[in-house]
């Protein structure tokens, strides 16, 4: 089959390679009809993403219909029509039971790496280095899905790929941003990053009552996307304060909840410029894996007793954390891999009833055999890329 | 963290200090009995004293090397900002070859692998190098004697971490060993069943192979005694056990015949978790690594890291009872211990195409 593999920083190639089997007994291969790269997917790509291999095959947003099952798969048949969530779950261990599915304790065969670097692991991931488990991806024809009765969602046939496909991970992914808020009526939630993710917490953070929510980016695409998309005020922080702008908002008091959509490889410009500058030259010294310059913006912005709900993903340290601002003005932060699994269902529910139209992130479309220019204008934001949907 | 127990701790004391412990001090188990554990105990403290020399070296060569670098960069770039805070006068032509002299040193510190004992002691002639131009510097009338005093107290201290870090760096590693060279393994894991459950498994020890990686075969000989096959390279290693103590559901020991290849003895706990969570496996394994190619299949298992080594065996003993198979990936479908990966793309083949998941 055909599948995108990762051969080093900014080096993605479609290749051919063997067809994915059943390994175990309650796996499922899927015959992939949509594929996406996420952003998080960049954070490989630029290589900020430890223990990759050159031939990994990338890809955590995917589906398809089901075309061979494992003999201890129970409640999956072939034919299905089905999209697969990012984590690999078991459904059994302590944390499955507690629908904390991208903790599962059984699915990353690479354990003992994640240990060494989080202390703990977590569950497997998708072509996302083999610190998650080094299980082939989704960008390719088919994949191999273990725990197939867990980690796929039948999907309806009315509904277009396009329409549930982020089902796998980023509608979700925001939605889960917006739930660790606790959104009471009334509420401004503030959302860093306009990226896919970013989108998807706008809207959800609607869908959950939230009055106002602002969305920050720099990107004039993605600044039209969450008014018109996501229907978020907006603030381009290449042409304001967005401190200052937030109390303007708010009275001075600040947002009540801020998340941030965007991780590790935060830029600067304008006013973050030096900032910006010292946590490039830290990473380039590797004295620090991650840039926090969004992290440090909506933890010093939030309001008092407020909460900051971290989705970007981050993957090893930073550095110049404000834990003053943090510990004294009362703050409470959540974050984690999004528990897919707990939320799909509702969120397909949202989809039928036509709540939200998830396809409005979608920007470019392209063959499988493209990805690598997929990967290449995603990165650089060439022709307003926002979100790449691939056909193989 | 209820996840030692006295026993245990007993045995970590007994293996960082003194191979012999007294009986009497073994205290009987009341964590895995049906009584509620006490609390306000203390765990860990035997287990970090046996690790942390060990530890201790190897970080503080590290520490020296950035140390030999940063001062090496200051004499380098600002000699008359050292000759200054130093308490000496000008030679700057000599602090800049003193400077370029500690960037080698810890330079060499980084690159001469992870016990760079010949870098450290290249060190210590460089303090005495450095101490010899202080001295010389005492006789000069216009330097400055207090701050000489101080600096020259400093040296002294950093030569004294030197010796030490050298020395220490100079003799084996001893990993985890014990005095009498054997080496303990303790190890715990939480598994989403009942203690009961659990027991049976084990208890049935035909069934060690499925998680244990070294293991190619162990087969049951009746009377509590069993007869053990282990992979080693080019061939198998073999030697007959006997279950020492078996209370159902508590506990199991075994250890090795007299006279066997392999001398190894071991306990695996089933302590109900807090709170109806599960059952707690504690392990404890000893084995005294033989020599030839024995001791070589041992040292590649158990390596530098046995409890790690340990760990990956237990959290697949935790896939066989919580799943009833062991989950496999692209990337771990080769090699033993999964420190060999292979490119996360399909291999190719699937079940039934041999011992993949071994």
């Amino acid at each position: 089959m055909r599948a995108n593999c990762w051969y080093g920083k900014q080096d993605v190639r479609v290749e051919q390679v063997p067809d994915p089997k059943i390994l175990n007994k309650r796996d499922a291969i899927v015959k992939i009809t949509s594929t996406a790269i996420c952003g998080s997917d960049l954070h490989l790509y630029n290589g900020f993403i430890p223990t990759m291999q050159a031939g990994d095959i990338l890809g955590h947003e995917f589906m398809g219909e089901i075309v061979e099952v494992g003999p201890e798969v129970h409640d999956r048949k072939v034919g299905d029509r089905v999209v697969v969530s990012f984590p690999i779950s078991c459904g059994k261990c302590f944390f499955c039971e507690q629908e904390m599915y991208s903790l599962c304790e059984n699915t990353n065969p690479n354990a003992w790496m994640a240990e060494k670097m989080f202390g703990h692991s977590t569950c497997g991931i998708y072509g996302y280095s083999h610190l998650t488990g080094g299980y082939a991806g989704g960008q390719a024809e088919y994949a191999r899905v273990p725990f197939a009765d867990v980690g796929t969602l039948k999907v309806p046939e009315e509904l277009d790929d396009e329409k549930v496909l982020f089902l796998t991970d980023i509608f979700p992914t925001g939605y889960m941003g917006a739930e660790m808020c606790d959104i009471k009526p009334g509420d401004t939630v503030a959302v860093w990053g306009c990226g896919p993710v970013g989108q998807f917490a706008m809207a959800s953070a609607y869908l959950l009552g939230a009055e106002r929510v602002i969305g920050i980016d720099r990107f004039p695409e993605r600044l039209k996307m969450a008014r018109e998309g996501a229907k978020a005020d907006t603030i381009n922080y290449e042409q304001a304060n967005v401190y200052e702008t937030l109390m303007e908002l708010t009275g001075g008091r600040g947002p009540d909840a801020c998340i941030d959509a965007v991780g590790l490889e935060a830029h600067g410009t304008g006013a973050h410029g030096l900032e910006y500058a010292y946590d490039r030259a830290k990473q380039a010294l590797m004295m620090e894996t991650d840039r926090p310059i969004a992290l440090r913006e909506a933890i010093m912005a939030c309001r008092n007793g407020g909460t900051v709900s971290v989705i970007g993903v981050y993957g090893g340290f930073i550095d110049k954390f404000p834990v003053g601002s943090f510990m004294q003005r009362s703050l409470t932060m959540r974050t984690g891999q999004c528990h897919v699994q707990r939320y799909w269902k509702k969120l397909l529910g949202h989809v039928q009833n036509g709540d939200i139209d998830p396809s409005f992130v979608v920007t470019h479309r392209m063959k499988l055999d493209d990805a690598p220019h997929g990967f290449d204008i995603f990165c650089n934001k060439e022709d307003d890329c926002i979100k790449v949907v691939l056909k193989p | 963290m209820a996840t030692g127990t006295k026993k245990q701790e007993q045995g970590d004391a007994a293996s960082g200090q003194s191979s012999q412990a007294s009986p009497e001090l073994v205290v009987k188990d009341g964590l895995t009995g049906p009584e509620a554990p006490a609390n306000g105990r203390e765990f860990g403290s035997g287990r970090r004293n046996a690790l942390k020399k060990y530890v201790d070296e190897e970080q503080l060569a590290r520490g020296l090397g950035w140390f030999s670098i940063g001062l090496g960069l200051a004499e380098l770039l600002a000699p008359r900002g050292v000759a200054k805070v130093a308490g000496v006068r000008g030679n700057t032509g000599l602090i800049r070859l003193l400077g370029l002299r500690e960037i080698a040193h810890g330079v060499a510190i980084f690159t001469h692998g992870r016990r760079p004992a010949g870098a450290l002691w290249a060190r210590v002639a460089g303090d005495a190098l450095d101490l010899a131009c202080l001295g010389a510097a005492y006789a000069s009338p216009g330097n400055d004697k207090a701050r000489l005093t101080f600096a020259t107290a400093n040296v002294l201290a950093v030569t004294a971490l030197d010796v030490l870090c050298a020395q220490q760096l100079s003799a084996e590693p001893e990993g985890a060993q014990t005095e009498r060279g054997k080496v303990p393994v303790n190890k715990s894991i939480v598994v989403n069943a009942s203690p009961e459950e659990v027991y049976r498994f084990w208890r049935d020890l035909e069934n060690l192979p499925r998680f244990m990686r070294y293991l190619e075969s162990v087969k049951e000989t009746g009377e509590g005694r069993s007869h053990w096959v282990a992979k080693a390279p080019g061939g198998s290693v073999e030697w007959d056990a006997e279950i020492t103590e078996d209370t159902p559901n508590q506990s199991i020991s075994w250890r090795s015949l007299e006279g066997s290849e392999v001398e190894t003895s071991g306990t695996v706990r089933f302590e109900q978790a807090a709170g109806g969570r599960g059952t707690i496996i504690h392990v404890q394994l000893d084995y005294n690594p033989p020599g030839g190619a024995v001791g070589a299949l041992f040292a590649k298992l158990f390596g530098e890291d046995p409890d790690a080594q340990m760990q990956i065996d237990l959290r697949r003993f935790k896939q066989v009872i919580e799943l009833g198979e062991i989950v496999v990936s692209d990337g771990t479908l080769v090699g033993e211990g999964y420190t060999e990966q292979r490119p996360a793309q399909p291999l190719g083949v699937g079940i039934g195409a041999g011992q993949l998941q071994k």
